[in-house]
């Protein structure tokens, strides 16, 4: 535990705020409507008298809006806090930074377990399918809700990355800078794949209840951690399962039998278990869904926007990631390269998979600290 | 600024779109830029693909050996290849992407001929110099070329040369022929035009 409030020095500002409400539904690409809407958002620094310094972090699929610092009492600091803060690569001395829980979360804003007016229940299943142009919408209304006009950098990860193409492929008026790491712009079968088996896991727990569990009062434990500690081996590789576990016992010596015995078998039982204290069964089923239709380049006029009006471009993978490997960035600058858009890719080296966009791997964030440096100069003009 | 940068900058046509292959810090890029041309620089050392980034440069990190086929055909106007050719696996393979890429190609090579690595070759040594600084068991350059020797390659993959320029042990361009830039050229830069 942390002695000291780290929130202040980040001049931080945690708030919900309801953004849509009956007399003003959101109106989803899907065609299906939300009567309220409730955002949980995280600010830190300070707009400057120009609005010219915002930028705003979309979080990966089970993140949140407490991006960075931590309160007394928190076991954990925000999920980027070592990118995020004074001094840090995303330097709250200079950028006015803004995380807001993705629609469709259990994190404070409105998702599928959030109470269906209508009915005074949870919505579970009724809640609307949702699509990474939703995301956008919500945060350009939260944009409004602050002051913000214009966002100087849009900075995400996996889901994030996704979703920071979708603004800026759709809005690029309002954007200047769009950094997406470890992110794709088309999932795999594969990728797929092992969404479906985790969703798979989910639905077949007889706790789910076809979606009603609140109401019936049981709880899909067992599917939803499932699906994360399958999830979780494929955010790692092979090579940091063997350097963290290796074929080590959880007690010492291994004893044979259908117990945990290995210790990457405890450290998934701890993954899956620990999840659940923080997660929903139906935003895994959502969100993960609104990644699998993702595929924003088949449209043929996706680029048209951004011709138009050029976003500036920072992607980036990590070699060891097979999860969102380097071929799937790879694409993406493809597609914005042969659009002649201003774009910057960098692999970089990490043993550490898909996870290694939430590490302090020195080269990495040496990258987006000099890319957010020339942004900076642009907004010192 | 470098001088043969310098002298490649003036052969870029003004407001053109050019990829630099192996950009270092993109000095050539930000040069042209100021001119009111655009483009994208290639590289895969960490320390000046940060400092091209720092600097506003739009870089990309990949394998000049293996990945071009990540550009399109004919997506930029002038492809410039910077005294990169000798270190390339496979030059002709990437010789003949780069002029997919570009109908327009500036490449520059060391010349290994020049009189005194001649006069080194004599005593039983090989060259040291300040064109190619290094002992044999350290050096990236992987293959060694007399600018006779270049013409060949560039005939058979059928690159014109449209402009070359012989230049000196410190960059500066020499006022030789064929013959005398064969022993007196520490490298040349060429303009290649492809056939299309």
């Amino acid at each position: 535990m942390t002695p000291v409030d780290t929130m202040a020095e980040l001049g931080a500002v945690a708030g919900t705020a309801r953004l849509y409400t009956a007399d003003e539904p959101l109106e989803l690409v899907g065609g299906g409507r939300l009567e309220v809407v409730d955002v949980a958002y995280e600010t830190y620094g300070t707009l400057n008298s120009t609005g010219s310094n915002a930028l705003f972090i979309c979080h990966a699929l089970t993140g949140d809006a407490h991006a960075a610092g931590q309160r007394i009492g928190d076991r954990r600091p925000g999920w980027w806090d070592n990118l995020i803060g004074p001094g840090k690569a995303v330097d709250t001395d200079r950028w006015y930074v803004v995380c807001a829980n993705i629609l469709g979360g259990c994190r404070g804003t409105t998702g599928p377990s959030s109470i269906n007016p209508a009915t005074g229940q949870a919505y579970g299943l009724d809640f609307p399918l949702l699509d990474m142009a939703d995301f956008v919408t919500v945060h350009r209304r939260l944009a409004r809700h602050l002051g913000v006009e214009r966002w100087a950098v849009l900075l995400g990860g996996s889901l994030g990355g996704m979703q920071v193409l979708q603004w800026a492929l759709s809005h690029p008026d309002e954007v200047d800078n769009a950094i997406l790491i470890a992110s794709s712009s088309r999932l795999t079968a594969e990728n797929i794949a092992f969404s479906a088996v985790g969703r798979q896991a989910i639905m077949r727990d007889p706790e789910f209840c076809n979606g009603r569990f609140s109401d019936a009062g049981t709880s899909p434990d067992r599917g939803l951690s499932v699906a994360r500690m399958m999830a979780h081996i494929t955010y790692l590789s092979e090579k940091a399962f063997s350097e963290k576990f290796g074929r080590a016992a959880q007690s010492g010596t291994l004893a044979p039998g259908f117990g945990i015995d290995f210790a990457v078998e405890s450290y998934l039982e701890h993954q899956g278990e620990s999840f659940l204290t923080r997660f929903d069964a139906l935003s895994y089923l959502y969100l993960t869904r609104v990644m699998d239709y993702f595929d924003p380049f088949a449209a043929p006029d996706a680029l048209d926007a951004l011709r138009a009006d050029p976003v500036k471009f920072l992607v980036m993978s990590f070699d060891s990631d097979w999860r969102f490997a380097t071929s799937q960035s790879r694409r993406i600058v493809q597609h914005l390269e042969h659009a002649g858009l201003p774009t910057a890719f960098r692999e970089i080296n990490s043993p550490w998979g898909h996870d290694s966009f939430l590490l302090a791997l020195p080269a990495y964030h040496a990258t987006i600290q000099a890319f957010l440096d020339r942004a900076f100069d642009e907004v010192r003009g | 600024m470098r001088s043969d940068l310098k002298l490649i900058a003036d052969l870029l046509p003004p407001r053109s779109r050019i990829l630099d292959l192996g950009c270092g810090d993109g000095e050539l890029l930000r040069r042209h830029a100021a001119k009111g041309g655009s483009g994208t620089g290639v590289e895969i050392e960490p320390e000046p693909f940060l400092a091209a980034l720092r600097r506003g440069v739009d870089v990309i990190d990949l394998d000049i050996n293996s990945q071009l086929d990540q550009f399109a055909d004919d997506s930029y106007d002038v492809v410039v290849l910077s005294r990169t050719l000798q270190n390339l696996k496979r030059p002709a393979h990437v010789l003949r992407e780069i002029s997919r890429i570009g109908q327009l190609c500036v490449v520059s090579m060391p010349n290994f001929v020049h009189w005194r690595n001649r006069l080194r070759l004599l005593t039983g040594r090989m060259p040291v110099t300040r064109d190619l600084p290094y002992q044999w068991y350290d050096t990236p350059n992987l293959h060694y070329t007399s600018l006779k020797d270049l013409r060949p390659l560039f005939d058979d993959l059928g690159l014109t040369v449209e402009r070359w320029v012989p230049l000196g042990e410190t960059g500066l361009p020499l006022p030789l022929g064929r013959i005398g830039a064969n022993w007196f050229a520490s490298s040349a830069v060429y303009l290649l035009q492809a056939s299309r």
